[in-house]
């Protein structure tokens, strides 16, 4: 053929080349090319409560910061263990639940209820689950997807756990700085200690139970046993989240199993990026105060997330931070073939 | 004695909810997590067709029969096909498709008590001294009328025999020349219509509530998972398992614990036989 | 070479609905020896291997490891007791380096018990132990190979990681599923003088071949398959000169008697 064809070629750029390993201490060039993104989502996270005007927003940052823990969770499930779990709702009624039990009938301080619901409840959720982790990843995605349905019938079913009223009484935090700079806290802790994990020998397990499991299984390991510390992993994020939920609400409700907590961290994950464990948290400080401002128009934001949600899936866009990821670290010409 | 005709009524209704999801995921191994939310619909239509626009019972079905079919053949065209074959974006995509169809619905106003379809005819019988009234038995025939139909139609109709070819393995079908994508749009139209055929069934028993879409997508699945994802006559089977213990849980224990009960089937199925009743996928069971 | 059965099964059987894979195989494997299993496709070869293995539930019967019954024990148990094997349709973690794909199995808690293959009891950093593992198997130490994805290798390496990953493990026995196809000739010159020293270091090997001048070359013992029942065991110049063997493979001009197996 003598016509000439072009194609795309990505490159790593010269300089994330040059900040492999031990080299990246060669100048501040390459320590600030490694650094300066951390370093902007680490300060801007923390300063973000001082810049929202008012109260009304803060307490948006924190909501954002609650729906980043659900989405983290589910990225690192999803995209590094291979379970999708549909239904995030879960662990937040979970933790939640137990956080205000612990406050209201045991008079336990929100500085122990939370941890203590974070672990107990994140053992209850993967006992739970524990039934389809053998089996393949579908029936994992319908069961998530159902327990918070039939769980908030049941409570209103049989009226216990407060029935349709909730819990009332739950304390709050110390000050509104407390709750957000807790909340803030645990996703930037979160955020980096999972993107650590995934790259230690343990996380490569992770990867190869999602990647194919047989072979993990022919290598001597028990492949429900890691799903099971995967799902712990997740679940007590999500239970955390839910336990810091209802010391800012102070109340406790079958709302906890509400759709939202569902949709938007998987709508989250799908826009900012999946597989990232960042990219969620983008797409939650994105999605969030969107949600917030389109809290009079009702269910219809449910309606608006779902659409995004099929919008994106649909066509199968890959999501911003892995669009940046790529942009920051490769760059691209056109090559003659 | 009732609780053989109660019983019977409730396996009946669940297994005509389950019909519709069953047959789409056992012919093209899609999930169609918008199940509740056609049913949802076409009740919806059916009303505003009555109501409304004034038109006779027989015609508001039948139309909304068409509109919804036609409702599961778009969905399959332009969203499913393009994550076929990915189980966790079907899952997700039709997922979230019925949300919005139910969150729609709810924010059009659509709750509360006002809303009812009128049952098909009035009044009651003595059956074995028990009262049921006519529109139960009518669901009931209707619903016998559309398995043994569904039957026919798979066994003596080439579509039908298409449909069954697809679903025993796709790769065979296709090389026999029968195009998996179109029997996938039939699968999806007739499962919707089923869908909105349970809806007319089953609403004028109470009032049209968004919640029923969600209940039935749980008991839909619940009938799947326990007859086994794929097989018919086990969902049929699992349906009634669960209508009698449903009804009774209802006699002995109360009438609240009818999803504890769905519920549990379930986690006892995946604990103790994951691939169902009649389940096709016995690799589920290989695993030692 | 000691006699020492290592591995035996009795009467295995396996039906999949109405179709009899396996039916009433007997054998053993002596510790140290190589057994080669032959036979057409569809004898049941694999689903004999998955069987031992635990991949698959047997219908009936027994299969003992060093003298312990591991019938129908879970597969990732069968693998921590020593007894491996490769799949036939090879499948490394694709999105994983070369060197990675080993980190896998050296987690696995044998591998912590044996210190891995060559490991002194204790091991080490699991990178450096990987890339020894791969140096050992043929991989070029000094080359990017081992550190390349796992997505781009030709098969030839990818045979050999799938080996790799067994030996990670310091296996007592490795099942190997067609280990020769779909390598081209240089390929296999490579692979032979692997599998002889693999058994010199003291590994049982079981190996199910079509590629028959290669397999014979280093097989001590070869069984034969045909239908789910063990035909014929000898040694290869034994099993090249049987009848019943030669009627499985090249058919017979009798119709009945080819019925008679089925």
């Amino acid at each position: 053929m003598s016509s000439t064809h072009r194609r795309k070629e990505r490159i790593d750029r010269g300089i994330k080349v040059r900040t492999e390993g031990l080299y990246a201490l060669m100048s501040w060039r390459e320590l600030s090319y490694l650094t300066l993104p951390r370093l902007v989502l680490i300060v801007g996270m923390l300063v973000l409560p001082f810049v929202m005007p008012g109260m009304y927003w803060q307490k948006v940052i924190t909501i954002v910061c609650i729906y980043a823990m659900i989405a983290i969770g589910f990225d690192f499930l999803a995209h590094y263990v291979g379970l999708v779990s549909l239904g995030g709702a879960f662990f937040i009624g979970a933790g939640g639940y137990l956080a205000a039990i612990l406050n209201s009938s045991y008079g336990l301080p929100p500085l122990l209820t939370i941890p203590i619901a974070t672990v107990l409840g994140a053992a209850i959720c993967t006992l739970l689950l524990l039934p389809c982790l053998p089996l393949r990843g579908v029936y994992f995605a319908i069961v998530t997807l159902m327990y918070p349905l039939v769980l908030a019938r049941i409570i209103e079913a049989l009226d216990i756990l407060g029935g349709t009223d909730g819990i009332m009484g739950v304390d709050s935090f110390a000050s509104s700085w407390v709750e957000q700079y807790v909340a803030i806290g645990m996703v930037l802790v979160f955020v980096f200690a999972l993107r650590r994990l995934v790259n230690t020998d343990l996380g490569l397990v992770f990867r190869a139970v999602k990647d194919n499991d047989q072979a993990v299984r022919a290598s001597g390991m028990n492949i429900s046993y890691y799903k099971a510390v995967a799902v712990f992993l997740a679940s007590a994020m999500g239970c955390l989240a839910g336990a810091c939920l209802v010391h800012i609400y102070m109340w406790a409700g079958i709302s906890l199993f509400a759709l939202d907590f569902s949709i938007i961290p998987i709508a989250a994950t799908v826009i900012g990026g999946g597989g990232t464990i960042v990219g969620p948290v983008l797409g939650c400080l994105i999605l969030v105060p969107i949600s917030e401002l389109l809290r009079e128009f009702g269910t219809l934001r449910i309606v608006f997330y779902s659409l995004i949600l099929v919008g994106f899936i649909v066509f199968r866009s890959e999501g911003i931070m892995v669009f940046g990821e790529r942009k920051y670290h490769q760059f691209q010409r056109w090559v003659r073939v | 004695m009732d609780i053989l005709i109660y019983g019977t009524i409730n396996s009946v209704a669940l297994a005509i909810m389950a019909l519709g999801f069953a047959l789409v995921y056992g012919i093209s191994r899609v999930p169609n997590f918008a199940h509740g939310s056609i049913y949802v619909l076409a009740g919806f239509i059916t009303w505003s067709f009555l109501r409304t626009l004034g038109l006779p019972y027989f015609w508001s079905v039948i139309i909304t029969l068409l509109i919804v079919g036609f409702a599961g053949a778009l969905l399959y065209q332009f969203i499913l096909i393009r994550v076929r074959g990915m189980a966790i974006s079907e899952i997700i995509a039709s997922y979230a498709v019925g949300i919005a169809i139910l969150e729609g619905l709810r924010w059009g106003g659509f709750r509360g008590m006002s809303y009812t379809l009128p049952v098909f005819a009035e009044g009651s019988v003595m059956i074995g001294g028990v009262p049921v009234d006519f529109h139960r038995i009518i669901m009931v025939l209707v619903g016998a009328g559309i398995f043994v139909g569904l039957y026919l139609f798979t066994h003596y109709t080439r579509i039908g025999l298409a449909l069954r070819g697809m679903a025993q393995d796709e790769r065979a079908a296709l090389m026999l020349g029968i195009d998996s994508d179109l029997m996938a749009v039939v699968s999806m139209v007739i499962g919707a219509m089923l869908a909105g055929m349970a809806g007319i069934l089953l609403l004028p028993l109470g009032n049209i509530v968004v919640e029923a879409g969600y209940n039935v997508l749980i008991l839909a699945i619940a009938v799947c998972i326990v007859g086994g994802l794929g097989s018919w006559g086990g969902a049929v089977l699992a349906a009634f398992l669960i209508g009698f213990a449903q009804i009774l849980t209802v006699v002995y224990l109360g009438s609240h614990y009818q999803m504890v009960v769905a519920l549990l089937a379930i986690i006892f199925t995946l604990i103790l036989k994951p691939s169902g009743l009649f389940g096709l996928q016995k690799q589920l069971e290989e695993r030692v | 070479m000691t006699s020492e059965t290592i591995l035996e099964a009795r009467e295995l059987s396996k039906n999949f609905g109405g179709i009899t894979a396996l039916s009433r195989v007997n054998f053993h494997v002596n510790r140290g020896e190589i057994l080669g299993i032959i036979g057409p496709n569809g004898s049941g070869k694999t689903t004999l291997i998955n069987c031992l293995t635990g991949f698959i539930r047997m219908s009936s019967g027994e299969v003992f490891f060093k003298g312990k019954n591991i019938s129908n024990k879970a597969a990732h148990k069968i693998a921590d007791m020593g007894l491996t094997r490769t799949f036939q349709i090879m499948r490394p973690y694709y999105s994983l380096p070369a060197y990675k794909n080993l980190v896998i199995p050296l987690f696995a808690p044998r591998a912590k018990r044996t210190g891995g293959w060559r490991g002194g009891g204790k091991l080490g950093d699991r990178t450096t132990v990987s890339i020894d593992i791969l140096e050992e198997i043929g991989f070029e130490r000094d080359s990017f190979v081992p550190f390349k994805m796992a997505s781009t290798l030709p098969t030839g390496y990818l045979k050999r990681l799938e080996l790799a990953r067994c030996l990670a493990l310091k296996p007592e026995i490795i099942l190997c599923d067609e280990v020769f196809s779909g390598l081209s000739m240089s390929e296999i010159a490579s692979m032979v003088p692997l599998i002889e020293r693999l058994q010199m270091d003291g590994i049982t090997l079981v190996m199910i071949e079509h590629r028959l001048r290669e397999l014979f070359q280093v097989a001590n013992r070869v069984m034969v398959m045909n239908f789910g029942v063990k035909l014929f065991e000898g040694t290869a110049q034994e099993v090249m000169a049987n009848d019943q063997v030669k009627k499985a493979y090249f058919g017979s001009e009798e119709v009945e008697e080819v019925m008679h197996y089925a």
